[in-house]
């Protein structure tokens, strides 16, 4: 118990150098993401080695470009995780972007950029009513977004008219994701706007005010109430946040389906959940990270995709990716007692 | 001379309840003033006034001279007020540095810097002369360290009063004397100290006065120096006379009779975290008291002989047999049963009706083939509900629509149908109104007169008095004395109750004895 420096002299004092704590302290942060780094390498190397078609630049850009929609969502689930909640209403709010984009664009015959805007508004839009509901009407988060996912849904295919929004009147919008930013790469512009999310969302997880109380309010709510944040208006803007990577997701879906479909959607929230909980983030709350779960999206495509190549039948896909889950979790609960005891 | 903080004639009530009555106290510029009372005397409610959870009914507080009504604990924190619960306001997955400053994050250009937040932190630690790293995780820190955290928030506010409410209940000795280090490190002429601790041996060493309250009102502040701990204990329990019944010598002397069977017999009974070489035996038809302050280590006993906590026994025989009871459910089976002290949360099922919630742990004896038989146990819960002078309408009557002491007549009831003849009660009279209390004594009697072996862990003194026929008084985790129902005064189990076993002999025998 060196605690304090008494001016009594003491036996040979043992003070751990700061330099020497801080890196202790950093590595055993990032040991989670280096787990999962380690899981996605090992399997990239596994199907490589099963099919070297696994491995062509057309398959990995494949892989990447599928992560993208379920990525985005889950670095918006991601926030909302780490607070101790749960959002159903992404995959069915993606749609509705979509939808709003489609109205937008086609509808209102508005520019490209307009859309994009009211996409990522919607989501907006859904994030705040989520949050509302969560943090002044205290509804529980399951039960609220469970409701908004309904919502979401009906208001998709009520607005749409229950039919596809096609975007052949707009120039140039499928190009916003299947494009190449640079002639000649095969790694379309979908790609680089998700990496460009997230490093956006890991900014702001990490250097905001916004950031620091998700984790705060995740870790214990009451203890930061008492700490004098306003955790009712933190909570609403960390929804509004998460319901914007929603909506961007929405405008990146109808962009690289060119329409914007009103029935689709439902599933999505699941695997966006699936993917933060890959990337080692707590449904408990309070711990968490952009890296883990852009990794955790990667290792659900680089399975689906895998999988595919190395001719395993669909149906046993989910199977695979259920136990992915089950395994990621356990040995993150292995870890945590480990360190606790 | 104006005192740094005054609490004058104070009050508070809630509904049925006085919790403060005409409060007063004092805090001098540069002292430590310590607050001793007994479990609900009334000390966490006077600190829940000062940090402005609740509002005074009456009465005025006074911070240098000025009036002053704190609306919330961010308010009281801006006046220089801080407190530190014995349940910690922290965050564990932040960093200390993260958690000191919460809500005060260093910025630039509106992005938090983490540089120069830890810079402030190390700046603070070094001018308290702490040594923490500022990047571990509150989460990874001992108790100790995390109560240091508390201090260091405290501090940085520029805090002139520190409120500290049972700082040292999980520290050691070493990290005691670190704290009160650190506390004479905070103490300048302009700073003071409230000390909430029931170690009146450290009282010794940090206080340099005394203030006593009891069932919610002044009792008395004494100089520190000039008091002996036995005095200050005596103030504590004060004279209470009145309605202080004790069971007749003839049943206690039945009771303790040393030709009834031992039924439990517990010896080395020790815990990873609190209880150390716990023994005791328990006879047929006796009732023994368990006595002690918060935290003595009272429910772990309770609940490692039951199964529900790891613990190891050097042994543990019932009925003469040596038993290992992995859980609760096996305890049941050796006629073991625990009433716990939170009956809402682990005792019953509000939403059920009574004859579900007495038949519970019975289903089983009623469901042959695994089809449950619904008349035989609505018999049950009649019988039952009779036996025990349960007042509902029905047994189909929800838990939740009974009083109390009915509630608490359940959870015996379903106890009982279970055939147990070992039960051990944890506060059986909390929440319980006075006239229900007294129907409960009447029971817990009847159940030793007809045999049942009963624990009984209270709080409450004159409860402990008027029911035990022996006593045993904790301390941290140790059992620090038995005491036979006619030698037992609320002095002498006060004194058990606040003796120190680490340190024991040379400050605490002393004084005690003096």
């Amino acid at each position: 118990m060196s605690l304090i420096d008494t001016p009594t002299p003491r036996t040979k004092a043992v003070q751990p150098s700061p330099g020497d704590g801080t890196l202790s302290v950093r590595l055993r942060s990032s040991l989670q993401q280096l787990l999962a780094f380690g899981s996605l390498i090992v399997l990239v190397v596994l199907f490589g080695s099963l099919n070297p078609r696994f491995l062509v630049p057309s398959n990995l850009s494949d892989i990447l470009l599928s992560t993208v929609v379920i990525g985005l969502l889950a670095l918006g689930a991601t926030f909302v995780i780490i607070t101790g909640g749960i959002d159903l209403s992404v995959g069915t709010g993606m749609s509705l972007c979509s939808v709003m984009t489609g109205v937008v664009l086609t509808y209102l015959g508005m520019p490209l950029w307009a859309g994009v805007i009211g996409g990522v508004l919607m989501g907006a839009l859904i994030g705040a009513v989520n949050g509302f509901l969560i943090s002044v009407l205290k509804i529980p988060p399951f039960i609220a977004t469970l409701a908004t996912m309904l919502v979401a849904q009906g208001m998709a295919l009520v607005v749409s008219g229950t039919k596809p929004i096609y975007f052949t009147s707009t120039e140039g919008f499928a190009n916003l994701a299947l494009g190449k930013p640079i002639s000649g790469l095969v790694v379309p512009n979908a790609v680089f706007i998700f990496f460009g999310a997230a490093v956006l969302a890991g900014l702001v997880l990490s250097k905001t005010l916004l950031g620091r109380y998700t984790f705060s309010i995740g870790s214990n709510e009451e203890a930061t109430a008492l700490s004098g944040i306003n955790v009712r208006k933190w909570k609403l803007w960390i929804y509004i946040a998460a319901g914007a990577f929603t909506g961007l997701a929405g405008v990146m879906i109808a962009a690289r389906l060119n329409s914007a479909q009103p029935g689709q959607g439902t599933g999505y929230e699941l695997q966006a959940i699936a993917a933060v909980v890959i990337g080692g983030t707590s449904l408990a709350g309070g711990k968490g990270s952009i890296v883990g779960t852009v990794i955790g999206a990667l290792i659900m495509s680089v399975l689906t995709n895998g999988l595919r190549v190395i001719s395993v039948p669909q149906e046993w896909q989910n199977v695979a990716i259920g136990v992915v889950i089950l395994v990621a979790v356990y040995l993150d609960m292995l870890r945590r007692k480990e360190r606790t005891t | 001379m104006t005192a740094l903080l005054s609490v004058h004639g104070v009050g508070k009530s809630f509904p049925g309840v006085r919790a403060l009555h005409n409060m007063q106290l004092e805090l001098r510029h540069g002292e430590v003033l310590a607050l001793v009372g007994e479990n609900g005397a009334g000390k966490s409610t006077l600190m829940k006034l000062l940090s402005g959870i609740y509002t005074p009914d009456q009465g005025t507080f006074k911070l240098n001279g000025q009036p002053f009504v704190p609306d919330n604990p961010k308010h009281a924190q801006e006046l220089g007020i801080s407190i530190i619960h014995q349940e910690f306001n922290l965050m564990p997955d932040l960093t200390i540095a993260h958690n000191i400053f919460i809500g005060r994050e260093p910025r630039r250009f509106g992005l938090l810097t983490e540089r120069e937040l830890n810079r402030k932190a190390l700046a603070l630690f070094d001018r308290i002369n702490l040594r923490l790293n500022p990047r571990e995780k509150v989460g990874n820190l001992t108790v100790a360290k995390q109560q240091m955290v508390e201090i260091a928030k405290a501090l940085s506010h520029e805090s002139k009063v520190i409120i500290m409410d049972e700082p040292t209940a999980a520290l050691n000795d070493a990290e005691v004397a670190t704290l009160h280090h650190l506390i004479r490190g905070f103490i300048s002429p302009d700073t003071g100290v409230i000390y909430i601790s029931h170690r009146m041996d450290e009282l010794k060493q940090i206080s340099q006065r005394i203030t006593v309250i009891r069932d919610g009102e002044y009792v008395d502040t004494v100089d520190t120096a000039q008091t002996s701990m036995k005095e200050v204990i005596s103030l504590m329990v004060g004279r209470r006379i009145s309605g202080e019944q004790r069971p007749s010598p003839a049943t206690v002397e039945a009771a303790t009779e040393a030709s009834s069977d031992v039924v439990l017999s517990v010896k080395g009974l020790s815990t990873k975290t609190l209880l150390k070489d716990v023994g005791f035996e328990l006879r047929r038809g006796e009732i023994l008291g368990f006595a002690g302050l918060m935290g003595a280590g009272r429910t772990e006993v309770a609940r490692a002989i039951v199964g529900a906590d790891n613990a190891s026994f050097s042994e543990l025989k019932v009925h003469g047999a040596s038993v290992a009871v992995p859980n609760p459910a096996a305890a049941a089976k050796f006629g073991i049963g625990y009433l716990s002290e939170d009956r809402k949360h682990l005792g019953l099922m509000l939403e059920r009706d009574v004859k579900e919630n007495i038949t519970l742990s019975s289903l089983a004896k009623n469901a042959p083939g695994g089809i449950i038989n619904d008349k035989a146990l609505r018999r049950t819960a009649e019988v039952f509900s009779q036996k025990l002078r349960i007042k509902t309408p029905s047994v189909h009557q929800l838990a939740r629509n009974l009083s109390g002491g009915n509630q608490q007549k359940i959870v015996i009831a379903k106890w009982l149908v279970k055939d147990c003849d070992i039960l051990i009660f944890d506060e059986p009279t909390r929440g319980i109104d006075v006239g229900a209390k007294e129907e409960i004594y009447k029971l817990l009697d009847e159940l030793a007169a007809s045999g049942k072996a009963i624990i009984m862990i209270s709080s409450e003194l004159p409860e402990i008095l008027r029911m035990s026929h022996r006593i045993a008084v904790m301390c941290e985790g140790r059992i620090t004395g038995f005491l036979g129902n006619a030698e037992a005064t609320q002095e002498n189990i006060m004194e058990l109750a606040t003796r120190r076993p680490s340190v024991t002999a040379p400050v605490t025998a002393g004084e005690m004895t003096a």
